[in-house]
């Protein structure tokens, strides 16, 4: 049986390991080996990150239902957290590096763009899941945490569409995502009808 | 119309080469690949042979590191992804390579590179080349003015337009094997822009031969128009008396029209086309503001007089 302190151990590399595709990023900037668009690489580098550990975070339950293994959800608030954080950074190369912090680019800029106004939306319904992710919440929240972090869903879906809209002709990489997290999204309605008609069967 | 030169700079005005090398000389292993890609084959650039001149309309512009322009490529005949048609682009044959000329034109037929490169001596333009994606770089361009090529095939009044096609060969060009566009690649211009001193022929840059993944052997440059009418590998031009259906309108006609004139107050329906990120600059490096006409207005916005241009975009 794994103790307390081996599963401390392993958290720890698990931070390590998420945290890893930022230091490579980083290091790459610093060094200047981010070739000709070096903002466009961290800002696409960062994208990526957070639809993967999203689509990851989406997996922990289908995992569990499948193989009746639950040790993953240990994990999920680390990897809920690093979808947050690179989907921060994402935002942050883009209203900082990119925009330069002009109010006047951002007015001018963000607007008329579907695809930008659909990737803030995104941003904007990761951050309760974020706030709401700690213990202390959790148990202040109790039944109705559960409900918001049924965001996350929609959070899933808007950011497919920041995707899809940005994209010139191909859509290979879109779609993959997509292909994804779809199906890690059917994966849970067998078990969610079944709940369901248990909860009518108990009430009646 | 008036057209106004500005003043020639040297050759030698340009940044030395071994200078924009130096600040990726820490890369050195890919450094040493594109130079193993790009050694001339033809003695484009002996060191000791005489400079070639630089041609008007050359603005004063530093051009983009070399390295840049080579390995951030929008040639979606090999890969949608800017780096990859670097390396997928060098499987292509140039050599040898015909032009097919047809349509309202006297002198049509196909014709060896040879022959047509062999009339038109070598210049060299510095040019701003703006993408409608929102980046832009400046690239030293070798090759002669587009008017002097097209000249030769005595184009009859019926010529309103030209239209290029690019090379078709989906076993090499493998980005051809997936229908994201309607292959082959099609670009075009109406007579008098394609006329005009500005419209360049580019058969090198930077001193060298023109690399594959950058067009060789032949490329259209269209500096007051978005990146994408600047037609790579061109295998057939045709005079027309109707607009030609280019590659980008047929696939999107909403985003991509016939003219695509770079403007910086038409948007893209998807992004604004205000500013542009000039490739290479420093992560800290503010966005350019983009300029109408890409800053050849001076020269070109004659040819647009009593055109609403938010229509003919």
């Amino acid at each position: 049986m794994l103790t307390k302190k081996h599963w401390a151990v392993i958290k720890a590399v698990v931070l390590l390991l998420g945290a890893l595709p930022f230091l490579l990023l980083i290091k790459a900037a610093m060094l200047d080996q981010l070739g000709a668009n070096p903002i466009e690489e961290l800002h696409f580098g960062f994208g990526d990150w957070a639809l993967r550990f999203l689509c990851v975070s989406l997996a922990i339950t289908p995992y569990k239902n499948l193989t009746g293994q639950s040790w993953p959800t240990r994990f999920r608030r680390m990897i809920g957290l690093f979808a947050f954080f690179y989907a921060a950074m994402h935002f942050l190369v883009y209203i900082v590096l990119d925009l330069s912090l002009s109010v006047t680019q951002f007015i001018e800029e963000v607007p008329r763009s579907p695809y930008i106004l659909m990737g803030l939306l995104t941003f904007i319904l990761l951050i309760p899941l974020a706030v709401t992710s700690t213990k202390n919440m959790q148990k202040k929240l109790g039944r109705s945490w559960f409900k918001v972090h049924r965001l996350i869903y929609l959070a899933a879906f808007t950011a497919l569409l920041h995707y899809f809209w940005l994209v010139k002709l191909d859509y290979t990489e879109p779609l993959i995502y997509a292909v994804v997290i779809v199906i890690l999204l059917a994966m849970r309605v067998p078990k969610y009808y079944n709940k369901s008609k248990f909860a009518a069967n108990s009430r009646r | 119309m008036i057209i106004k030169t500005k003043s020639d700079i040297l050759s030698s005005e340009i940044t030395d080469q071994a200078v924009f090398n130096s600040r990726r000389q820490f890369i050195k292993s890919a450094t040493a690949l594109s130079a193993g890609l790009l050694l001339p084959e033809h003695g484009f650039a002996e060191p000791n042979k005489p400079k070639i001149p630089v041609g008007p309309y050359s603005a004063a512009l530093t051009p983009t590191d070399r390295e840049d322009v080579l390995n951030y490529t929008n040639y979606y005949e090999f890969s949608t992804n800017k780096k990859d048609s670097t390396h997928l682009a060098q499987k292509l044959q140039t050599k040898p390579w015909s032009v097919e000329v047809t349509g309202a034109a006297e002198k049509t037929g196909v014709f060896n590179l040879e022959d047509i490169l062999k009339d038109n001596a070598i210049e060299e333009r510095i040019y701003r080349f703006r993408c409608v994606e929102a980046w832009s770089m400046v690239v030293p361009w070798m090759g002669f003015p587009l008017a002097e090529m097209l000249k030769r095939f005595k184009p009859t009044a019926n010529a309103k337009y030209v239209e290029f096609t690019t090379l078709h060969k989906p076993d090499v060009m493998v980005g051809q094997q997936s229908q994201i566009l309607n292959w082959p690649y099609i670009e075009g211009l109406r007579m008098d822009e394609a006329m005009h001193p500005l419209s360049f022929i580019a058969t090198g840059m930077y001193g060298e031969e023109l690399p594959k993944q950058n067009g060789a052997p032949l490329r259209l440059v269209v500096p007051w128009k978005y990146g994408f009418k600047s037609i790579k590998a061109i295998v057939k031009i045709r005079f027309t008396e109707m607009m030609p259906i280019t590659a980008w309108y047929a696939s999107a006609p909403n985003e991509y029209g016939f003219f695509a004139n770079v403007n910086p107050d038409v948007d893209h329906p998807r992004w604004s086309q205000k500013r542009e990120r000039v490739l290479g600059s420093s992560i800290f490096t503010a966005k350019r503001e983009t300029e109408k006409f890409n800053g050849y207005g001076e020269q070109v916005a004659a040819l647009y007089s009593g055109m609403d241009l938010t229509k003919s975009f």
